[in-house]
């Protein structure tokens, strides 16, 4: 593990209007292989956040750092080194998966996007077992399959290209208890095997505290009175 | 609690889906179950079980596709072969009030909540001419402490812990004495999700026809995969797996000790982050392709021979072999 945090948010305001900004001033610091539990009640701005994060969404000022390297562009504009550094699952599978994609393209995708197709039979094999899917299903399309056995492909699917972070916005909100833990536990095994940091953010204080290394509130994040681990 | 007449008395309901090319998908298997006056009874099961179509049945609206078999017994009135002009004019908010998964997609958008209410109440109720049906539309918000300074508001402009009072009102102006609830509480925050399940169980308490405080209270049947919140309002838990009902037991029982019977609802309480957090291995099976015996055998760590052959529902349960051991030792 390095020292240098994998994420890093530095006094970040964003929103989708300048004079209301969803987020204000929130700093927060992942270490590497940590995981980062952020809890907020419904509607502050933790999926905003996220999306800064994820680097699918631009902020208003303040800085992103990811494995501290400035970012400077988001969406389609960042380097492919930093965009395929972060993996992001959200809460709601049927609204991020493509209808169209049978779940074994879904899952491949990003690999096709970087010209990385000679790995997919193997990444395809490695991540159906590690995220609890059975090859029967993957010639499905979305609406052949429950909520939470998409949930499972959108997260091989931010996995395949071995992210450095993983962001997981609600990523079980909608699933029962079995599958959630399942679901946790396939996160762990990657983040075990890859050293790789994680920002889950949720409502779920005591899903968070049981998963994460520690749990920062939203009100202390957007306070500026956070940064590195056991700092404060 | 047993010897009140139930609001709500389901006896063998079956769905099945036909779907193109022949294959049959079973949704819900051979349900039985009693909801009674002032009782809360929690169907809780994983995604795709089979949960949201029971409830369909109950309020006539499943596709044109599905057969349903059984009975459903709401007074003198079989849900399953009411017509649809009855389904519509008296079960329908005036029987069973529904409160919705999405309260923001069941909310008319581009109305206020004043004007929904009052074309609800206007519908419902006996409240005739406008001053009357203003001043029941804004009783029936203050009933679920909504507040009147947001009624002039649309959907969109409301928190979804307000959305969700909105709908819960729409669902109470009918005085239905039973309340469906499908999924009430899915992506609220636990504050919410507390406070939307605690006003749920004062309207199981309260209503509909004790006005004087004394009145048998509504039957509320909800649906949920959040064993916090079936925790914390229901009476009597329904399990559900493959679509079957797997035990039907008393709540502080399934919860505390000695804890769930079936193997299904040992492991799905297990998995709970302040339990084990322990998935069951494996996944559900497909409803249209499900195995002879036992569904939860595959899944099962208890399973033996025996359990090739589909367990009778004995005493609320169907197992072959109940765990006996209490589950907070
Ligand atoms: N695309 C958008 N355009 C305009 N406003 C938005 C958009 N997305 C979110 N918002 C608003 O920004 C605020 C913060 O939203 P965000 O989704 O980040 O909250 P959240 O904490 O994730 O909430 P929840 O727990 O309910 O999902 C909310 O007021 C929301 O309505
Ligand atoms: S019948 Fe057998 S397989 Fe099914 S839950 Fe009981 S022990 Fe397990
Ligand atoms: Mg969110």
């Amino acid at each position: 593990m390095s020292d240098t945090p994998v994420l890093e948010l530095r006094a970040l305001t964003a929103g989708y209007d300048r004079r209301a900004p969803a987020v204000r001033n929130a700093s927060l610091t992942v270490a590497s292989g940590e995981a980062v539990g952020l809890l907020g009640p419904s509607g502050c701005g933790k999926s905003t956040l996220a999306r800064v994060a994820a680097l699918l969404h631009r902020p208003d000022s303040g800085a992103l750092l990811l494995d501290g390297e400035p970012v400077r562009h988001w969406r389609h504009r960042a380097p492919r080194a930093q965009r395929t550094a972060v993996g992001v699952v959200f809460q709601q599978p049927r609204l991020s998966a493509d209808p169209r994609l049978r779940l074994s393209d879904l899952i491949a995708e990003p690999l096709r996007a970087t010209g990385r197709s000679q790995e997919i039979p193997e990444r395809l094999a490695e991540l159906t077992a590690g995220v609890g899917l059975t090859p029967d299903l993957l010639g499905r399309r979305p609406h052949e399959v429950s909520d939470g056995q998409l949930q499972r492909a959108c997260l091989a699917r931010a996995l395949v290209l071995r992210p450095r972070l993983l962001i997981c916005d609600e990523m079980t909100a909608m699933l029962d208890a079995s599958t959630t833990a399942a679901l946790v536990a396939a996160v762990e095994d990657y983040r075990a095997t890859t050293g790789a940091g994680l920002l889950a953010v949720g409502h779920d204080r005591t899903l968070l505290d049981r998963w994460c290394d520690r749990t920062v509130h939203w009100d202390d994040v957007t306070a500026g009175v956070l940064s590195a681990p056991g700092a404060v | 609690m047993t010897e009140r007449t139930p609001v709500l008395s389901v006896r063998g309901l079956s769905v099945r889906f036909l779907m193109p090319g022949g294959r049959r998908v079973a949704a819900v298997t051979d349900a039985h179950f009693d909801v009674a006056p002032g009782e809360c009874l929690a169907l809780i099961g994983e995604s795709g079980c089979g949960k949201s179509v029971l409830a369909s049945a109950l309020l006539g609206l499943l596709p044109a596709n599905a057969q349903s078999a059984g009975s459903a017994r709401l007074g003198d009135l079989d849900l399953l072969t009411a017509d649809e002009r009855t389904l519509g004019r008296t079960v329908r908010g005036r029987l069973i009030g529904l409160v919705p998964q999405s309260p923001a997609a069941h909310l008319t958008p581009v109305r206020t909540i004043r004007s929904q209410l009052e074309e609800t109440v206007a519908a419902l109720t006996g409240a005739r001419g406008r001053a009357a049906v203003r001043a029941a539309a804004r009783a029936a918000a203050d009933r679920v402490a909504f507040p009147a300074g947001h009624l002039d508001r649309h959907p969109h402009e409301l928190s979804g812990g307000l959305a969700q009072r909105a709908a819960t009102a729409l669902a109470l102006v009918g005085d239905a004495p039973l309340l469906l609830a499908d999924e009430p509480t899915t992506g609220l925050d636990r504050d919410l999700v507390d406070r939307t399940v605690d006003e749920l169980r004062r309207h199981v308490d309260a209503g509909p026809d004790a006005a004087d405080g004394n009145g048998p209270g509504r039957g509320l049947l909800m649906i949920t995969h959040d064993l916090a919140a079936a925790e914390r309002i229901a009476d009597r838990v329904a399990v559900m797996y493959a679509g079957r009902i797997v035990e039907l037991t008393d709540a502080r029982g399934f919860f505390g000790s000695p804890g769930p019977r079936h193997p299904y609802g040992r492991g799905l309480l297990r998995a709970l982050p302040d339990r084990a957090f322990t998935p069951i291995p494996g996944m559900p099976p497909e409803l249209g392709d499900l195995p002879t015996g036992c569904a939860f055998a595959p899944r099962c760590d208890l399973a033996t021979d025996a359990c090739a052959t589909l367990p009778p529902v004995t005493g609320g349960l169907a197992c072959h072999h109940p765990v006996t051991e209490d589950a907070r030792v």
